[in-house]
């Protein structure tokens, strides 16, 4: 089975938020250098949906991986290589920033295309820099195929791609036909470690580069938007937290009990 | 599409009444309808829709157009989109809205890129800009580490609103509207994708959505026993119900369905009690809407201390005990 899990390399996510600086200019924030960035945490959990199918027979599936964006950093976007992807391709130019949900979902789409045998697409349920969860849909939209979001278990049965998909109080269990795309939540559990062997294999493999041109398109990234950002602003938080205080915590516990009945929410 | 007029609302049906999210994007699609002085309208998709309808005309739909076939049983995109494509080209709306439910997050963007357009998700703020008469969408990006407003030119735009973010609008039993059939006649060889089965997690007690005080644990609990002891002991005390940041699911220490925040369960009680938990913008943007929130954690840096009316710094295996019997005392 030939298997495609689209990528991105993001902020990261999980720096405390001071770290998140406006660029108003450019209309995108930006971390100082020592932050490193790292592949959207959901993405690689779409990486380990793809290993788990995998692992049931190694020689029989593929695993390619697909990333969009610009300066990538090879270290960050070769990590599904060292967990075990097969191969990695990278869409890289200047040209592929500032797209939108829509502009993204269209190139990593025409991607697909080129690579041209697939059997299911993986992505992550949303990336964490603008949090829109719209590509997954998008390319299955583009590439006329079917799409289950939101998924914490995927296994193929019998010539179909059987899914778990979250909801609010619990989950459906649905069946599709493949082709499929996939987008995968965290509920479906940590994604694998690089191994040490994964890591040397993966410092071995080059990645793939296209442009733009070599996907066929002319309009990518800002060029290819359908959406305008108005403003970008991080709104300003009063932070006065009152601190109840004393030596002895229990006494600050119940003085803390004695706020709440004076603030009337108990 | 030049003449495209009026916002249409896609409704949710939920245990055979009215979502209170659709009750919420209609409020908000009321506010947009009146700036523009055009119709605000509601489809509700199932298999039976009945007296929703009218739940829908008394939230402030000027007119419901219901489409029920037992195909549509179950949320399914395959099946859904045949109902919501017809609806965007037949009756040619100016705006869509949806919830950023399970239902709007997953069909919105496949609706949008099939009508060549990009849909705002999660939106906290909706309004209409008066030059251009384009709604303005505004939204929660990098985690909830910043705000972002969107436009989008086309002549469909296309919104799902964030849940408890809109106002609904009280509920008006006099209200006068129209419910009009909009059958749909569904193509089974579109739908590829099929419900097998669905799986309800109940958690025993208050609802997480409903509670009006919410005791929450993080990271800082340790394992699954403080919430089923100190945590739900407090809860039961205020009547409410026990939550969780994205670190104790991930464990497993609790179902996922009690996790709150960005992509867990958005909630807006009058108390929020977070306990050793950081406070992360993910996680705030969950629960940032609760009234009163109040922090117990033994890192004074921690984020939550900027969130919180109220704190005491320390660790919560010492404080949550005397605190907890203390309101016990109190409201006794």
């Amino acid at each position: 089975m030939n298997m495609i899990v689209c990528c991105k390399q993001v902020l990261d996510p999980e720096a405390a938020p001071a770290t998140f600086k406006l660029d108003a200019a450019n209309n995108r924030m930006v971390q100082p250098p020592e932050v490193k960035p790292v592949i959207n945490p959901y993405d690689e959990q779409a990486v380990e949906a793809a290993l788990r199918i995998k692992d049931t027979d190694k020689a029989a599936h593929k695993i390619t991986v697909i990333t969009l964006g610009n300066n990538l950093l090879r270290d960050v976007v070769k990590k599904p290589l060292s967990m075990g992807a097969d191969e990695l391709i990278l869409l890289e130019d200047a040209a592929f920033e500032g797209g939108d949900g829509f502009a993204v979902a269209t190139a990593l789409a025409a991607a697909i295309k080129k690579v041209g045998q697939f059997d299911l697409i993986f992505c992550g349920r949303q990336e964490s820099e603008w949090d829109d969860g719209q590509v997954g849909s998008g390319i299955a939209e583009i590439l006329g195929i079917p799409s289950v979001t939101v998924a914490k278990k995927v296994e193929v049965v019998g010539g179909k791609v059987k899914v778990e998909r979250v909801t609010a109080d619990g989950f459906q269990v649905l069946e599709a036909s493949i082709p499929a795309l996939i987008t995968v939540s965290n509920e479906l559990g940590e994604a694998r470690y690089a191994t040490l062997k994964g890591i040397m294999a993966a410092s071995k493999k080059q990645p793939i580069v296209w442009k733009p041109a070599d996907i066929g398109l002319d309009k990518v990234g800002a060029a290819a938007r359908k959406t305008k950002v108005v403003k970008l602003f991080q709104p300003v938080k009063e932070g006065k937290c009152e601190i109840i205080s004393d030596d002895d915590l229990k006494v600050a516990a119940a003085k803390l009990a004695d706020k709440l009945r004076e603030y009337k929410v108990i | 599409m030049a003449d495209n007029k009026g916002i249409l609302v896609v409704g949710e049906i939920a245990d055979g009444k009215l979502a209170p999210i659709t009750a919420e994007a209609l409020g908000a699609g009321k506010h947009l309808a009146g700036e523009l002085k055009e119709e605000l309208s509601c489809i509700l998709i199932g298999d039976k829709v009945g007296d929703v309808a009218k739940a829908a005309i008394a939230a402030g739909a000027d007119k419901v157009y219901t489409t029920e076939d037992a195909a549509l049983k179950d949320y399914e995109n395959d099946a859904y989109m045949q109902v919501v494509e017809k609806a965007a080209k037949d009756l040619a709306p100016r705006i869509i809205l949806m919830g950023q439910t399970s239902m709007g997050r997953d069909l919105a963007p496949r609706l949008a890129f099939r009508l060549g357009v990009s849909a705002v998700v999660d939106c906290l703020e909706l309004s209409i800009d008066g030059a251009t008469k384009l709604m303005h969408c505004t939204r929660p990006v990098y985690g909830g580490n910043a705000k972002a407003t969107f436009t989008s030119e086309a002549l469909l735009q296309i919104a799902t609103v964030r849940q408890k973010a809109m106002s609904p609008l009280a509920p008006d039993a006099g209200r006068q509207g129209q419910v009009v059939a909009f059958p749909v006649t569904l193509d089974a060889a579109k739908i590829r994708a099929k419900v097998l089965e669905t799986i309800k997690e109940e958690v025993a007690g208050v609802k997480l959505e409903d509670a009006a005080a919410v005791v929450a644990g993080g990271r800082g609990m340790g394992g699954p026993e403080p919430f089923t002891k100190e945590l739900a002991e407090l809860a039961k005390l205020l009547k409410g119900a026990v939550g969780a940041s994205r670190p104790p699911c991930d464990n497993k220490w609790v179902p996922d369905t009690i996790q709150i925040g960005l992509t867990g369960k958005i909630i807006a009680p009058e108390l929020y009690i977070a306990i050793g938990l950081s406070g992360s913008s993910q996680h705030m943007s969950g629960c940032s809407g609760s009234k009163c929130i109040v922090a117990i954690n033994k890192d004074p840096e921690a984020n939550i201390f900027k969130e919180a009316r109220v704190g005491v710094v320390g660790d919560w295996k010492v404080i949550l005990p005397a605190f907890t019997q203390k309101i016990k005392e109190l409201i006794q």
